[in-house]
């Protein structure tokens, strides 16, 4: 991989730091006066998700990680692995529990996801940012009441278990904001 | 394509006022506006800025260096007798963008025959007043400063002690350098943002390995340099010196400079003879300061990006 200077990093570059793949998400020039010039940096770490704070050098560089985001399309999951394919080549990639993450909530079969390869591997897996489940298992719907503003527990076909309006009732489908976990609404007619 | 400017039309009209607000505050103290080269034969030496430089033309014998600032060509005036001058500049430092860096940027530098860093400190308050209003104001040396904040003596701890104070406080990995660079990193990460809410904030008398262009002289048993810098509302606005007017003592530290520049395998620069031979001549007792205008104007206009404030910067050129 090629390396990358304090003055290439910007927000996404993808570098080694201390034999991990991170991510950049800020960096900052200091310099104090007449002095030595610094890149204050924040980086992501891609294998545990933590928020790094680095100082370098201004100059200084970085090798930078063979890390790239793909569309694929989610298969089936066997319990132990996620399998995903990418559309144009139907190469499959199975992806362990530590990189589906929590998103095995949200991973729908044919659904499309990003999915995050790391020399090749499946290091995270981002689900669409919304995404259409069925309730398979919810309290008995409150007939017409759609404004009381009450809610209620719904459990999705995924597993998830998200909050729903009083009125819904099982086997609806519903859509889901996967960043935060919020129903959006009844799941339009197709 | 980013065609359009960064800086807005009320950006615009401010920096038209503050540079006409600046000329007034020298002409009412009869200090002579003037104007020298960007493109000169040599650069600065010290290891810590590195200059663009213009390599191609039928009028250059030998590549030329953009100005990191006007200092050296203002100095030979002082020497020919000019009295008080002023200029309000571009300089052009390479590898420097960032949210208080633009690689050309306008520098405002003066200097003041027969004052020392002292009475220069005071006018240089009075311009900040003059221009974005009333601020407090605090004088610190640099020893009392690092003292108050850190509880460490910068002259006397030793290097290890620095060091290890800078990676309690700053992640930074394999970092490695000599006590210089612990103490910038203690400046820039741990000093300076505790500098925000304090208005106007003079630092002075610099170890004297950070005298730069200054004058060294022992105060309380230490070698200080007679140097300064002043942080506005935590942003660093000047800097200045009492200027070393010894050229035997200015030729020492542009060899040591390109010394240092060799061991960090930086290339070296070419020594401006020019100056020294000015010195030589003799430079009257003067004191001197640089000011970035740019970072005036942020302040004045309460923007939190230089690039907020020029017309066109770095990237939109």
């Amino acid at each position: 991989m090629a390396n990358y200077s304090t003055n290439e990093f910007r927000s996404g570059l993808k570098v080694m730091l201390d034999g991990e793949p991170c991510s950049i998400l800020d960096n900052e020039f200091v310099k104090p006066g007449k002095g030595q010039a610094f890149n204050r940096v924040k980086l992501r770490n891609l294998n545990t998700g933590r928020v790094w704070e680095r100082t370098f050098k201004s100059g200084e560089s970085l090798e930078g990680a063979d890390v790239v985001d793909r569309t694929m399309e989610y298969l089936y999951t066997d319990g132990e692995f996620w399998y995903f394919m990418e559309p144009d080549t139907f190469e499959q990639h199975q992806a362990d529990a530590k990189a589906v993450g929590d998103s095995h909530l949200w991973l729908k079969e044919q659904n499309t996801c990003e999915v995050t390869l790391y020399n090749g591997t499946p290091l995270a897996v981002t689900p669409p940012n919304f995404v259409e489940l069925e309730i398979v298992e919810t309290d008995p719907g409150v007939k017409g009441d759609t404004a009381s503003g009450g809610s209620k527990p719904a459990r999705l076909s995924t597993g998830a278990v998200v909050k729903v309006p009083l009125f819904l009732t099982q086997g609806e489908v519903i859509r889901v904001d996967t960043r935060t976990g919020e129903y959006q609404s009844r799941a339009s007619k197709s | 394509m980013h065609w359009r400017p960064g800086a807005g039309v009320e950006q615009l009209r401010a920096r038209a006022r503050l540079l006409r607000v600046l000329r007034a505050f020298f002409e009412a103290r009869d200090i002579l506006e003037v104007e020298t080269p960007l493109l000169c034969a040599s650069g600065v030496t010290d290891p810590a800025i590195e200059p663009l430089i213009v390599a191609s033309g039928s009028a250059l014998r030998a590549p030329r260096y953009l100005q990191s600032s006007p200092e050296y060509a203002m100095k030979r005036l002082l020497a020919a007798g000019s009295g008080a001058v002023y200029q309000i500049a571009r300089a052009f430092r390479d590898g420097e963008v960032g949210r208080l860096h633009n690689p050309e940027f306008t520098l405002l530098e003066w200097y003041r025959p027969d004052f020392d860093h002292h009475q220069l400190m005071d006018e240089v308050a009075e311009l900040v007043r003059h221009c974005l209003g009333e601020r407090s104001r605090r004088n610190y040396p640099y020893r009392e400063l690092f003292l108050d904040l850190l509880g460490l003596d910068p002259f006397t701890a030793a290097d290890a002690q620095v060091e290890a104070l800078a990676r309690d406080h700053v992640e930074v990995g394999d970092l490695a350098g000599e006590r210089d660079l612990w103490l910038d990193v203690l400046m820039s990460h741990v000093i300076e943002p505790q500098l925000a809410d304090r208005g106007m904030v003079f630092v002075y008398d610099y170890p004297a390995s950070q005298a730069a262009l200054s004058r060294i002289v022992e105060v309380d048993d230490v070698q200080v340099g007679q140097r300064f810098e002043l942080y506005v509302d935590g942003v660093e606005l000047a800097n200045g010196y009492c200027e070393l007017g010894d050229e035997a003592q200015q030729r020492r530290r542009f060899v040591r400079d390109n010394q240092r520049r060799r061991a960090a395998g930086q290339v070296e620069r070419p020594i401006d003879e020019y100056l020294l031979a000015a010195l030589a001549h003799g430079l009257p007792a003067c004191s001197g300061v640089a000011l970035g205008v740019d970072r005036l104007l942020l302040l004045a206009t309460g923007c939190a990006d230089i690039r907020q404030v020029l017309a066109f910067d770095w990237a939109r050129t």
